[in-house]
């Protein structure tokens, strides 16, 4: 019953340049009602549509869950990636009337925790804009560590230091300041839970360091939407609705089979929800597994893949749908 | 021209009855002649005017006197109703969701009305004109939730998703059929499924909570569910058993009409936007067998229905002592011809 997300028809309200590499935007909601409300971690799927191609890419509200006036999201332009990020700083305007979707929460904070310890690399900070805002009203006992290259990239550092001033601590690459990881984690209170956005390498560090320190895995939250990689193109069968169809280089499988009328379940299209998990028929090639969804047995058994992130190289790709 | 609210009772004298406009938008919840366990879960939205379904929130007939039972069972009983400490923010959530539909589907009972966080409800069949601060418990005289479920009929059980899983953290509860809140809070969804027969087996628990857990926002879910209680009582729980449980051994071939009830729950599933949480709701509906066999397509597919029923399921639901009178009583209203496909009546 759940082909994607029911869809929110916003205008582009304001676009804010944020530094060399982020540009804020702010949608509104076309009718001049309010948005649905959120909570903190919350993203939603934006539509791009770029001339024949509709991209649908992720990105965490990062205002105050409070005010629903408006949604606001951070865009890191990425000059190697499938061109989303691209179209969004390049063609997206104020007026400009795009689709959203409902929010959905795939980083929710645990709302039990005594203290929420956040670390948050690069744009990475986004989701945690809206649960320190959320907390913060609430009067929520938080800490967050933010790690950026400069000074000069450090997207809302400044803004987050001013809101939250010593429950922020920030470090930068380029003066060498690295968070004193071990330590930290030693050093937290009783019923402190983790959360961690950022780069796949910092996520796995720090899942790996607060396992080998003894926190519990239901303490530690982390949110990794693995961009869809470009790639060889290649062909796939689909066997229920009986279509062949080609999955270009800048296009993820997903898309492919969207684009030939066929709609699969999604949620996140990072590979981390399970929605849009397909059974293979048959092959003949190596699969190119990028989701963080189906583990290491289901990668290697041939019998499963995640077509929002994943890729096939090979002869024949047969799946069902 | 709203809803003319019935005096009844759910205790004691049994006053309870439907009208007949309510005998014909009953949630019949049988769609053939046989009844076996499915993931019978389908997108929770608007049905058409006259049923169950005409608002998302049905408020009835019999809400006045089901809000004025559900607080003499408070006030014997108050763990009927609990929230864990980090469910707040859910009650909350719970409370606005309430008061939109209500106000929404049936303006002339409820109004809300908004400025900023400063609420304003008014309602007309409990006499209530309450103006409060949203988000702050000290401006209501109950915690949210409890605050607006002594106003909306239904059980209510508020699901907090966290590691893959749900859990019973809160909940207002006291229409149940044979479950209690008290012993269930705190559980996940596979500790407090665990008594129910065959379905673990059939993997329907797995598979329905991949389901819960990707329930989203302004897309809720609903599914039907059913058994049988004799008289009239809301309130089967098994706090009360030493009340309710001897009841099964009064059915009669005379009282069968009057005594045995159908009990249809509604049961639905929403995503809450602030807490991420679930809510369930599991509305509670109730039809005597008098009432239920002026529809002749009812009376025959209960028929059958019961008759076939695996026993185990019998038994789970409680039935065993007196199915076989139920279907001799039954039988004599099926004449053995076909019936239409669909729940509703001829």
């Amino acid at each position: 019953m759940s082909t994607g997300t029911t869809k929110l028809d916003v205008v582009v309200s304001d676009v804010v340049p944020v530094n060399d590499l982020v540009t804020r935007f702010h949608f509104r909601r076309r009718d001049g009602q309010l948005l649905p409300t959120f909570s903190g971690g919350a993203h939603v799927v934006v539509e791009m549509r770029d001339g024949e191609r509709t991209r649908l890419n992720p990105y965490s509200l990062m205002g105050s869950p409070l005010d629903t006036r408006e949604y606001t999201i951070s865009v890191r332009r990425d000059d190697v990636g499938r061109g989303g990020s691209l179209f969004m700083h390049r063609n997206v305007r104020p007026g400009h009337e795009m689709v959203v979707s409902y929010p959905v929460n795939l980083f929710s904070l645990d709302l039990r925790a005594k203290k929420h310890l956040m670390l948050a690399g690069g744009i990475g900070i986004t989701p945690f804009m809206a649960q320190t805002a959320q907390l913060a009203a609430e009067g929520g006992n938080f800490e967050l560590h933010y790690t950026c290259r400069t000074a000069s990239l450090g997207t809302y550092a400044d803004l987050l230091r001013e809101r939250y001033d010593r429950r922020v601590r920030l470090y930068h690459d380029d003066l060498d300041e690295r968070i004193e990881l071990d330590r930290l984690l030693s050093s937290q209170p009783l019923g402190t839970h983790l959360y961690v956005c950022g780069p796949g390498g910092m996520i796995n560090w720090v899942r790996e360091r607060a396992a080998t320190l003894g926190w519990p895995s239901e303490t530690v939250h982390f949110e990794h939407f693995a961009a869809p990689q470009p790639g060889l193109p290649f062909d796939v069968t689909l066997a229920v609705t009986g279509k062949t169809i080609r999955v270009d280089e800048q296009q993820s499988l997903l898309e492919a089979i969207e684009a030939a009328g066929v709609d699969p379940p999604y949620l996140c299209r990072g590979g981390v929800c399970g929605q849009c998990e397909t059974n293979v028929i048959s092959y003949d090639g190596k699969f190119i597994h990028n989701d963080h969804w189906l583990g290491e047995e289901d990668h290697r058994s041939g019998c499963k893949i995640m077509p929002c992130v994943s890729r096939f190289e090979g002869r024949s790709l047969v799946l069902e749908r | 021209m709203g809803i003319t609210f019935r005096k009844e009772t759910f205790r004691d004298d049994f006053t309870f009855r439907n009208s007949p406009e309510h005998i014909r938008r009953f949630p019949f919840p049988f769609h053939e002649d046989a009844y076996m366990y499915a993931v019978n879960i389908e997108p929770h939205v608007v049905g058409p005017k006259g049923s169950v379904l005409e608002n998302l929130i049905d408020v009835d007939e019999h809400y006045v006197a089901e809000m004025q039972d559900r607080a003499l069972v408070l006030a014997e009983d108050p763990l009927r109703c609990q929230s864990l400490p980090h469910m707040t923010l859910a009650g909350w959530d719970l409370l606005e969701l309430l008061m939109e539909q209500q106000a929404l589907g049936y303006p002339e009972h409820f109004t809300l009305t908004r400025d900023g966080d400063r609420w304003r409800w008014i309602n007309r069949p409990l006499g209530i004109d309450d103006t409060f601060t949203f988000g702050d418990t000290s401006t209501l005289p109950y915690g949210p939730m409890e605050y607006i479920t002594r106003q909306s009929q239904g059980d209510f059980c508020i699901l907090d998703q966290r590691d893959g899983n749900l859990w019973m953290d809160a909940g207002m509860v006291t229409t149940q059929a044979d479950w209690s809140l008290d012993f269930d809070i705190g559980m996940n969804f596979f500790e407090w499924h665990a008594p129910v027969p065959l379905a673990h087996e059939k993997g329907i628990f797995t598979r329905a909570l991949k389901f819960l857990t990707n329930i989203q926002q302004g897309k809720p879910a609903r599914r039907l569910n059913w058994t049988m209680t004799i008289n009239p009582r809301l309130d089967t729980s098994p706090e009360n058993y030493h009340k309710w449980g001897p009841d099964r051994t009064t059915v009669t071939p005379q009282n069968v009409g009057d005594k045995v009830h159908l009990r249809v729950e509604l049961q639905s599933f929403w995503r809450l936007p602030r807490s991420n949480g679930i809510v369930f709701p599991i509305r509670c509906y109730l039809i005597k067998m008098d009432e239920l066999v002026t529809q002749p397509k009812w009376a025959r597919r209960l028929h059958r229905v019961i008759r076939d029923l695996p026993d185990e399921l019998a038994n789970y639901k409680g039935l065993t002592r007196y199915r076989p009178t139920l279907v001799e009583w039954l039988s004599k209203l099926d004449d053995g011809s076909p019936t239409s496909p669909g729940f509703g009546p001829d």
